[in-house]
């Protein structure tokens, strides 16, 4: 496999994203949303109950579980833009001419893999790097330390959230091949999103305490087998014929 | 440049195509007519290596077509301008043409050099930074075809390049494949059009699933069996007619005082006819012996197969 070969049909699809404002807007507003939320929102029950706030012994509960709320957007991002990647080039028939150059199915999967990877990442270390620097901001009073970075905030950012990504990837390619509009891609590709929403609503509840590295470690490795299995799926999916023939 | 040996296609218990044997030459063109499901882009994208074929064997430029190693040669050595255009369209055309361009190993050097020769040739470089889904469907076309041969094929596919432009961009897409005709590159026309498949190509093939013929346009007009011989009479008649009906003759048109009568032999078979029409009292006025056309040859072929 070539790997230049899958970097310039990234590049290309990079090019494309930044004529579609749309999906640069839907990919920035809300990583970025949510990091100003949560400090905000520490901060303001901080000062309601007559400056006493949340205990400390709560916040690094809540802390935790508030950068697990990241995976939920790494589920979430790129269905965006892998389904526009995918099924976008579908409806604009450019597949067939893509298909027909020198380059094998693996390498324009790992290209649309590639384009569909990176933009959700950067947005959402960008976003989780304003939520980190917001949070100690309002939570040191209290701490009395700087709660982030850490190991665990780690953990999650950098193993997890690319995992996510990559898992929310697969899937997308996998329902692409069964759809033949954008929106209906998106919708299908969203789906990925209720086990982290039901993860992170349980360590809200404290049902699992995503403060502890061995549960993240845990999750990260099912993540892990999930892809594995999903890529799988995914490239017996993507096949030149199969794209051509039994495509929707 | 192009073999093939009883290539078949099969999806599930459908033959979409049915053990084709053709040959094109190198710097030949062929044109590739059929009806709407008769398995053309079937063998187009076989060719391509985008489908696997169900049995037969194929050949490009001596590439074994469905071997894994030879697959990325052939699909290199090749150029296709598919059915559907499929450009980028919030893509400038430069870059429509520059992706590909890498995406064939080109140089850079190459790249700036195929594209302003390729859109200056197409009339398009004016619009170079121009997104090309702001394009007429003409423009597209073209661009579509600028694309194929950035990288300088010696192979080129085409699914129906002038399908849906208005005649001024068909003339246009026409002479642009007689200028690639003239520089020796093998074409592979699949097309409706059988006055620009006359025009245009060294050799036609047609095909019903299975190939009915193949040869030079004139040779597949010769290949109708019989001719057709008009008549322009003075005044038609019912004893004329009626005369004419006990001849062993196939088919008799008659359009006011003009008749069209299918002959297997005019050389021998006029006589007779004219013969007939003096003795039931008929005066001809004038006789033409009209020879079959392409489309005779395609038609008499299409129909013989349902």
């Amino acid at each position: 496999m070539r790997l230049s070969k899958s970097w310039i049909i990234a590049s290309k699809d990079f090019k494309v994203y930044m004529k579609k404002k749309n999906l640069i807007y839907a990919l920035i507003v809300v990583p970025f949303l949510v990091s100003f939320l949560f400090p905000g929102v520490i901060s303001y029950s901080g000062n309601k109950n007559g400056g006493s706030g949340i205990p400390a012994s709560e916040l690094t509960v809540l802390l935790p579980a508030f950068t697990f709320f990241y995976l939920i957007l790494a589920g979430y991002l790129p269905s965006s833009i892998a389904s526009y990647s995918l099924v976008g080039e579908k409806v604009e028939k450019s597949l067939e001419p893509l298909l027909a150059t020198p380059t094998t199915d693996s390498e324009i999967l790992l290209g649309k893999g590639i384009a569909a990877f990176v933009p959700p990442v950067v947005a959402i270390l960008g976003g989780s790097a304003i939520f980190m620097a917001l949070m100690d901001l309002v939570t040191y009073s209290k701490l009395g330390y700087d709660f982030f970075p850490n190991w665990n905030a780690a953990i999650v950012l950098f193993l997890m959230v690319p995992l996510a990504v990559i898992m929310s990837v697969e899937w997308n390619v996998v329902v692409s091949s069964r759809v033949s509009d954008v929106r209906a891609a998106q919708q299908l590709g969203i789906l990925l999103v209720i086990p982290f929403a039901g993860i992170y609503v349980s360590g809200e509840l404290g049902i699992v305490n995503l403060g502890v590295t061995n549960n993240l470690l845990i999750v990260a490795g099912i993540l892990f087998v999930v892809d594995l299995l999903l890529l799988y799926v995914a490239r017996a999916t993507f096949q030149r014929e199969e794209i051509l023939t039994s495509w929707k | 440049m192009i073999e093939t040996e009883n290539l078949t296609k099969k999806f599930g218990d459908l033959i979409a195509v049915d053990s084709v044997t053709l040959r094109v030459e190198e710097g030949e063109v062929l044109g590739f007519l059929g009806p709407n499901g008769a398995g053309k882009t079937t063998t187009v994208r076989m060719l391509c290596c985008l489908i696997s074929k169900t049995s037969g064997t194929a050949r490009i430029a001596g590439y074994e077509v469905g071997n894994e190693a030879d697959s990325l040669k052939i699909r290199k050595l090749i150029g296709l301008v598919p059915d559907n255009v499929g450009l980028y369209d919030s893509l400038s055309a430069y870059d429509n043409l520059d992706f590909y361009g890498k995406l064939y190993d080109c140089t850079e050097t190459q790249r700036k050099e195929n594209i302003h020769r390729l859109l200056t040739m197409l009339g398009l470089w004016e619009k170079k930074d121009v997104a090309a889904g702001t394009f007429s469907k003409g423009m597209k076309q073209k661009l579509a075809i600028a694309r194929s041969l950035i990288h300088d094929p010696k192979v080129l596919f085409m699914d129906e390049p002038t399908a849906n432009l208005d005649p001024e961009s068909a003339k246009t897409v026409r002479d642009f494949i007689l200028d690639m005709k003239n520089e020796k590159r093998t074409i592979f026309l699949n097309t409706h059009n059988l006055d620009e498949a006359q025009r245009i190509c060294d050799k036609i093939a047609i095909l019903n699933t299975k190939l009915k013929a193949m040869g030079t346009p004139s040779e597949l007009e010769r290949s109708v069996s019989g001719r057709k011989t008009v008549i322009q009479l003075e005044q038609a008649s019912d004893a004329i007619l009626s005369a004419l009906k006990k001849l062993p003759i196939r088919n008799i048109v008659v359009d006011g005082n003009r008749l069209t009568i299918d002959v297997a032999d005019p050389e021998k078979e006029n006589s007779v006819i004219m013969d007939t029409i003096f003795r039931a009292g008929g005066h001809v006025q004038s006789a033409t012996i009209v020879g079959s056309t392409l489309e005779d040859a395609y038609l008499n072929l299409v129909r013989r197969a349902k």
